[in-house]
């Protein structure tokens, strides 16, 4: 974004030949990269790929186990992100480090100020931060607490309180993971002017759009290795996902949007409401009806009731109010047996704690909800033949990669995670299924098969509740869309009318 | 030396440490015995001798095998799920009071019924006392280890009311000496469990009924929908509950099914050995406690805890019978002692990968 830039110059990042090794996986494999001055350099790649690994070595969180990182020429040795804050680099996790009952001012001189009688007046510090807030464009109101602002807000703080301390490069891993598209419209803006006055941005994604539109140079990794370093004008997403995939990738994965007129309804959902885990209404008055074959998308930011209306709808939590009616009956409340004999599947949203028992092996997680039943079980006691042959079956037909049917769950990936719970929920021929961020945390190929999947039940009758995070994924699948704000829903619109705008707009609680 | 989380345990190791532990444990006190001036060589074999060799010995140890066998059992059926039930030793106390309460009361039944009695009077009265936990913990969220612990004191005051503090129906009240030096009620003979001859040895019924109950407990957690859910139940409450288990049914089965195990083991103590409720024997022994021990070693395998509980039932066994002056007090204990602290430095053996290697040249700075 800054032509001034040259390229002869001293880089302001220069990490060379950095190996990490974690148990089992060589996150970082010799891994050349470089970032000049003044420029966003995109960090992309799969999940694993081990990009915030690479990051978080750049900024002293972990050291490497070999090789070495060069910062405006002068060599440097991190030994905590104190050390890589006074040479200037500082990082804003994928998840925030916020003290949640302390003001904005406060997260944002914490742990900074040399001594606490030094510390300066509040009154100064507040006003440091509005100028350095005006200055970006990042509105925040420096006396309000942490836990009343929206995820959007609380970014700002972090991204503020690098500034604050002056850092000259700044790192943001998946940044936008939680944002609306116009929060993300605004954080680019931000980093544009950070970027003019000469600061280096690393900008970590695996989301191809949102590359293209805010960085100057892209480094592609792929399993823990550079696979080339690009400049964003000369690329074009096709590319880069070739790069980041190592094989042509089918786009635009979507389903024929079909309208259901006179469907019959398989899942209805009549003015539930349900309480979070701190007793809070976390769910309030929705009501929803999802026909047979029908993807219903609910779209929203992540912490608006999602997980709260998928654990009311399958029985994990209890409803305070309203009714889930499956084929014209009610189910019990807060009962899973009862969703689980009526034809509910849920794909939850915590596959690896939740979806499956994570020490037990695939062939036992394959009967988790079929275990009490023939043919599977008579009288109590587990037929072993029938279990193996199950698992084999499920194995081969979902083509779940695993070292056999008795290993551990739990040393699968994400995507084979992911699998195994598909194949137990699809293969137990469910009414509807309600599945929450189905692809979150998985690689392009992974997310690839579970949408086919989800797209091929639909196709086969069972009606879907897609809650995602992931817009994009709701566009792609849904044939109608709802958003979800504060445990409301805001509006429902079919996909054919979808905007992306408003959809956005109403994500952030405007009014539809 | 660098240290590592193992993401998975070879199977070789999980039976490589606790025996080299074992080995570990003899090898230091071996130092102790030389540092006291005792040449260990001469007291291992006399241990060894009166454990497994001796004329009778091997009985005797069943004997004291037995009760460890099945607080093992106990232990291991809890703590395979994360159960975390330590009142074995309230437990077994309990299933004393039980079997000896069904032998003295069915005195005049064929011996057969009477041993029937005794073993479910023994199974009701431990499931029924391990229950308590239990149900606070299913109901209302407390922490099973600090309420079965407490219930481990309450049983151990309930023995000693019943013998030395009551007119109970396990005291004996009818001869002067009992009136004067408290003790309870002599079991009828026809209450003496059976014993088995096979030729080497002579096997008691209770060490026989323990090795069906390992099998049992094998066979409960590998082939039965129940167990099947206490597993998932033990390693993620979250997925059991998406799953649809009960989950407070799972936890209050799991707890009677445990208290069960160890009340059956006081019955064997009073049926195979005692034939009277004795207070303070039964506190002495500590059979609960060491119960745990041996499910520990045992890595919660239930025939693995029959070996275990074989192995420290003979050397208690020898530690009893060597008792005296020319044999050195308190060995056994710091045996057992020594066996518990390098199990447990095993277990880092078991969970971490250790290595010694140079660490990569660092870039000089
Ligand atoms: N602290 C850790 N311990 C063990 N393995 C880790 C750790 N952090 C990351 N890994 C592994 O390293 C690889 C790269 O991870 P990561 O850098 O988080 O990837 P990305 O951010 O590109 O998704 C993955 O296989 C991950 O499982
Ligand atoms: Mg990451």
């Amino acid at each position: 974004m800054n032509p001034e830039v040259t390229a002869g110059a001293v880089p302001a990042v220069a990490m060379r030949s950095i190996t990490k090794r974690f148990p089992g996986v060589l996150a970082n494999d010799s891994v050349d990269f470089e970032a000049r001055e003044g420029e966003v350099h995109a960090l992309l790649g799969e999940n694993g790929a081990g990009k915030s690994t690479l990051a978080s070595i750049l900024t002293g969180l972990y050291r490497p186990d070999a090789g070495d990182i060069e910062i405006y020429g002068r060599r440097v040795e991190f030994h905590s992100p104190r050390d890589a804050m006074a040479a200037g680099v500082s990082m804003v996790h994928q998840h925030f480090r916020l003290a949640a009952s302390l003001t904005v001012a406060d997260n944002i001189v914490l742990g900074h100020q040399a001594a606490p009688w030094l510390r300066a007046s509040p009154r100064t510090i507040e006003s440091q931060v509005t100028d350095l807030a005006r200055r970006y464009r990042m509105p925040v109101n420096p006396t309000a607490r942490i836990w009343q602002l929206s995820v959007g807000e609380q970014q700002r703080v972090e991204i503020l309180k690098s500034l604050y301390r002056g850092a000259r490069i700044l790192i943001l891993d998946e940044p936008t993971s939680l944002l609306t598209p116009q929060e993300a419209d605004d954080l680019f803006e931000t980093l544009r002017r950070m970027t003019a006055e000469g600061r280096t941005i690393v900008f970590v994604s695996h989301k191809l759009e949102e590359l293209m539109a805010v960085s100057d140079r892209v480094t592609v990794l792929r399993g823990g290795r550079v696979v080339g370093t690009v400049e964003t004008k000369s690329t074009t997403p096709p590319q880069l996902a070739r790069m980041m995939v190592g094989r042509e990738v089918v786009f635009a994965q979507s389903k024929e949007a079909h309208r259901m007129e006179g469907g019959e309804v398989v899942l209805e959902l009549r003015g539930i409401s349900a309480d979070g885990d701190l007793g809070i209404k976390a769910v309030n008055d929705v009501s929803l009806a999802i026909k047979a074959g029908e993807i219903v998308g609910i779209a929203g930011v992540s912490g608006n009731g999602q997980r709260e209306l998928a654990e009311a709808i399958s029985g994990a939590r209890r409803r305070s109010a309203g009714d889930v009616i499956v084929d014209g009956r009610s189910l019990r409340n807060g009962d899973p047996e009862d969703a689980i004999a009526r034809g509910i599947a849920h794909v939850p949203e915590d596959r690896l704690g939740t979806g499956v028992s994570p020490s037990l092996s695939v062939a036992d997680n394959l009967i988790l909800k079929s275990h009490r039943r023939a043919p599977i079980a008579t009288r109590g006691i587990l037929r072993r033949q029938r279990i193996a042959a199950n698992a084999k079956q499920l194995m081969s037909r979902f083509s779940v990669s695993a070292p056999g049917p008795d290993t551990p769950t739990r040393l699968l990936s994400g995507g084979n995670v992911q699998k195994v719970v598909l194949a137990r929920e699809l293969s137990s021929r469910p009414r509807a299924i309600v599945a929450a961020n189905p692809t979150r945390g998985l690689d392009v190929g992974a997310t690839e098969s579970v949408r086919e999947l989800l797209i091929k039940a639909a196709a086969g009758g069972v009606g879907i509740l897609l809650i995602s995070e992931d817009l994009d994924e709701v566009l792609a699948l849904a044939d109608r869309i709802a958003v979800i704000y504060e445990g409301r829903i805001a509006g429902v619109v079919p996909r054919d009318e979808a905007d992306v705008q408003r959809i956005g707009l109403m994500m952030a609680g405007a009014p539809a | 030396m660098r240290i590592q989380r193992r993401l998975t345990t070879p199977r070789w190791l999980v039976v490589a440490v606790p025996v080299a532990s074992l080995i570990a444990a003899f090898a230091a006190a071996a130092i102790v015995l030389l540092i006291a001036g005792k040449d260990p060589g001469a007291t291992y074999a006399r241990l060894f001798d009166r454990a497994f060799i001796a004329p009778g010995a091997i009985t005797s140890t069943l004997i004291t095998a037995t009760p460890l066998l099945f607080t093992g059992l106990a232990a291991a059926a809890a703590f395979r799920m994360r159960l975390w039930n330590i009142g074995g030793e309230g437990q077994l106390y309990l299933g004393a009071v039980g079997a000896s309460g069904a032998g003295l009361f069915l005195r005049d039944q064929p011996p057969a019924v009477i041993i029937a009695g005794m073993v479910g009077g023994g199974l009701a009265a431990g499931a029924a006392w391990s229950s308590i936990p239990g149900v606070l913990k299913a109901y209302f969220k407390t922490n099973e280890i600090i309420t079965s612990l407490m219930l481990n004191y309450v049983a151990g005051l309930l023995l000693t009311y019943l013998i030395f503090d009551s007119r109970s129906f396990w005291r004996e009240l009818g001869t002067f000496s009992a009136r004067a030096f408290p003790q309870g009620k002599q079991l009828p003979d026809a209450a003496t469990w059976p014993t088995f001859d096979l030729g080497v040895a002579v096997i008691p019924f209770g060490f026989l009924l323990g090795l069906i109950a390992a099998l049992g407990l094998w066979l409960f957690y590998r082939s039965t929908s129940f167990g099947f859910q206490a597993r998932v139940l033990g390693d993620s409450p979250s997925a059991a509950r998406y799953a649809g288990i009960k989950t407070r049914r799972v936890v209050v089965a799991m707890m009677a099914l445990s208290g069960a195990l160890a009340g059956v083991g006081g019955a064997s103590e009073i049926g195979d050995f005692r034939h009277v409720l004795d207070p303070r024997g039964l506190q002495q022994a500590g059979f609960g406690y060491a119960g745990i021990v041996v499910a520990a070693l045992a890595r919660y395998n239930p025939f693995a805890v029959a070996v275990v509980a074989f192995l420290l039932g003979g050397l208690a066994n020898a530690g009893y019978s060597l008792q005296g002056p020319d044999f050195p007090a308190g060995l056994v204990g710091v045996l057992q002692g020594m066996i518990l602290f390098f199990a447990l430095g095993g277990e880092l053996l078991l969970r971490y990968r250790v290595s010694f290697r140079a660490r990569l040249a660092a870039a000089p700075s």
